[in-house]
């Protein structure tokens, strides 16, 4: 019999702990089949963070060194300063790389380290349970702001994706999201466009990526899904942010 | 190989190349600007990596991740920087990576200022991060001990996968002595590594984490540090001992203040006092063993520490009550005078009175 789907290379065969509905078992499998596509396994070191893909070390099958709740990122910069032939991706929730972790994500950009980031932004601290997170959308739920969210008493949503635009040393940023069949098959070839990124030498890549929290948005999957289209993409609107790779202007030049 | 003469922060930094460091990770703070200025160069020249960092936290996080990735890799501070850096060296031990970090104290608690101080042994020896583990802590008391040290303290670390700490202050970053280096060591030559991360090439994935979920796991790798802390206990405590053999008296001092000591000591000894010098060179695993044993001979033992009082709680765990332990420090970043140490000393030999033998010249020098 033909075989027509099978599981990444790049995955242990066990069974994600992830609430049903979130994204991130859909994301690690893009990232596993990123991985096995660029036939890159062997070569590759991932640094999960402190939140719900801690565990993500029991899914990637490559080699993966945790880091302190918002250091991946300068974690990876050691690991890929002392071996600058290998790939070394983080992937870290919003918390971990939007509040903790901004400073250390920031220079690392600026300087551009030539990492990739999988930043998988739910609006939520999903593992401590539902508190508010940088990226908390403006009257959004959590169980540290009472009544929801209130931009003249907790602040506005970061755009931490937009910041790192500026940084000289940034070369793709692209904001996508799983919600839907066009958007996961967009999420993969974002993904894939920041590992080969990185291949080529070219300096940080990062991509964010909307993900529902059904549990702790307090909304069933699929409202989630819907709520990622009609309220998250209004502030965090998807698309290209920043590309310097040169990859679509040589695509251009050959058609 | 000839001696040279240099200063402390940079014989540090080369000591450092020598032992094949070739990653360096820091922040700038006063008083050890030297070491990070003089690696920027240095590591250049031998191929290795410099990164002037965003933070202290960014850079113990580097550390963390170079030595993930096998390579010999250290950062420096001072005691405001090393605070910050705490949560790594958490990291660092639970995870079991090898990594040197230097600490030239100055006075605290806070910004404090930036005078040699002693006020960090509490933060060295007992953690300072969260969580049961250790840190190896070497005090040089010299700057051909600076380098000495920090040259083992790589090999250390490397031996047992554990942080390594060296523990000077201003004095001895800024100090110039003459100093012998070994020689560069031969990278290929180092024992491989079959722990690191650097691409499951031909062998199966592999993981390098601290959090253990199931309190059964975390406990028994508890007792797997444990054991390494034990077994460190046994091999690594190093002491000098200074004109211990007649004396009456001995004074437990560490660096800067062992050698204020040495030249206090001379001045009591031409007054006929029989006191000596007992340096703990290792701070953790502080040399309990050889102080007791001591403290069996000599009862009456001062310490002296440029602290309000850190080192002493050791002192009284390792003669377990069977020697007088009085106290003299200076906290702040004051460095006393010989003679002002040698005053405390006198004060302490009269009060015990202790016999006054002949005068004599022996002693070092101030």
């Amino acid at each position: 019999m033909k075989q027509v789907f099978n599981k990444p290379k790049s995955l242990k065969p066990n069974i994600f702990h992830y609430c049903p509905g979130c994204g991130h078992s859909i994301i690690h499998r893009l990232v596993a089949e990123v991985i096995d596509e660029l036939g890159i396994q062997d070569k590759t070191i991932g640094v999960p963070p402190a939140g719900c893909a801690v565990l993500a070390y029991n899914y990637f099958d490559v080699d993966m060194g945790e880091a302190p709740h918002g250091r991946a990122v300068p974690v990876a910069t050691g690991i890929k300063r002392v071996l600058p032939d290998r790939v070394v991706f983080t992937y870290q929730g919003d918390g971990d790389i939007a509040a903790i972790g901004t400073g250390g994500t920031v220079h690392a950009a600026n300087r551009g380290e030539n990492i990739t980031v999988i930043f998988v932004n739910n609006g939520t601290y999903g593992m401590t349970g539902g508190q508010m997170a940088p990226t908390t959308l403006d009257g959004m739920g959590s169980t540290t702001t009472p009544g929801g969210r209130k931009v003249a008493r907790d602040g506005y949503p970061l755009d931490l994706t937009q910041m790192l635009a500026v940084a000289g040393g940034s070369v793709y940023l692209e904001r996508v999201a799983v919600n839907s069949p066009k958007n996961i098959k967009k999420a993969k070839k974002a993904i894939k466009k920041a590992f080969q990124a990185q291949l080529d030498g070219k300096g940080f890549s990062l991509v964010e990526i909307l993900s529902g929290c059904p549990t702790n948005w307090k909304m069933s999957p699929i409202k989630a899904m819907e709520f990622i289209d009609t309220t998250m993409t209004g502030i965090f609107p998807l698309g290209v942010i920043k590309d310097k790779t040169g990859y679509d202007e040589k695509q251009g030049e050959e058609s | 190989m000839t001696k040279q003469l240099m200063r402390g922060s940079h014989v540090l930094g080369e000591a450092a190349v020598r032992a094949g460091c070739r990653y360096y990770f820091g922040y700038p703070i006063t008083p050890q600007n030297e070491v990070p200025e003089y690696m920027s160069g240095r590591l250049l020249e031998v191929g290795g990596t410099f990164v002037q960092a965003e933070s202290e936290l960014s850079s113990i996080n580097m550390v963390m991740g170079a030595a993930m990735a096998g390579g010999r890799v250290m950062t420096s501070s001072s005691s405001p920087g090393i605070s910050l850096k705490q949560e790594g060296i958490s990291y660092l031990a639970g995870q079991e990576l090898p990594a040197v970090i230097a600490n030239m104290i100055r006075g605290g608690p806070g910004l404090g200022n930036i005078a040699p101080a002693q006020s960090d042994y509490f933060q060295a020896t007992r953690g300072g991060g969260h969580g049961d583990y250790r840190c190896l802590v070497l005090a040089p008391g010299s700057i051909q001990e600076l380098c000495d040290l920090t040259y083992s303290a790589f090999e250390l670390a490397d031996k047992y996968r554990n942080p390594a700490m060296i523990l000077g202050d201003g004095l001895m970053g800024q100090m110039m002595e003459p100093v012998e280096f070994p020689e560069m060591v031969d990278l290929k030559s180092l024992p491989k590594k079959d722990w690191i991360l650097d691409g499951a090439k031909g062998r199966s994935s592999r993981i390098i984490l601290s959090l253990l979920l199931d309190p059964k796991a975390l406990e028994a790798h508890n007792y797997k540090l444990t054991r390494k802390y034990d077994a460190m206990t046994a091999a690594e405590q190093r002491w000098e001992e200074h004109l211990c053999d007649d004396a009456e008296m001995v004074v437990v001092a560490y660096g800067t203040a062992a050698r204020i000591v040495k030249g206090a000591i001379k001045r009591v000894r031409e007054m006929g006092m029989k006191v000596g010098l007992f340096r703990p060179i290792s701070l953790w695993p502080f040399p309990m063993k050889p102080l007791n044993q001591l403290s069996r001979r000599v009862r009456h033992l001062l310490a002296f520490e440029m602290s309000s009082g850190q080192m002493v709680e050791d002192v009284q765990l390792a003669v377990k009550g069977q020697a007088e332990v009085y106290f003299y420090g200076r906290p702040g970043g004051v460095i006393p005078t010989p003679d002002e140490v040698a005053h405390q000393i006198s004060h302490y030999y009269h009060n015990a009175h202790l016999p006054l033998g002949q005068a004599s010249q022996a002693g070092g020098a101030a």
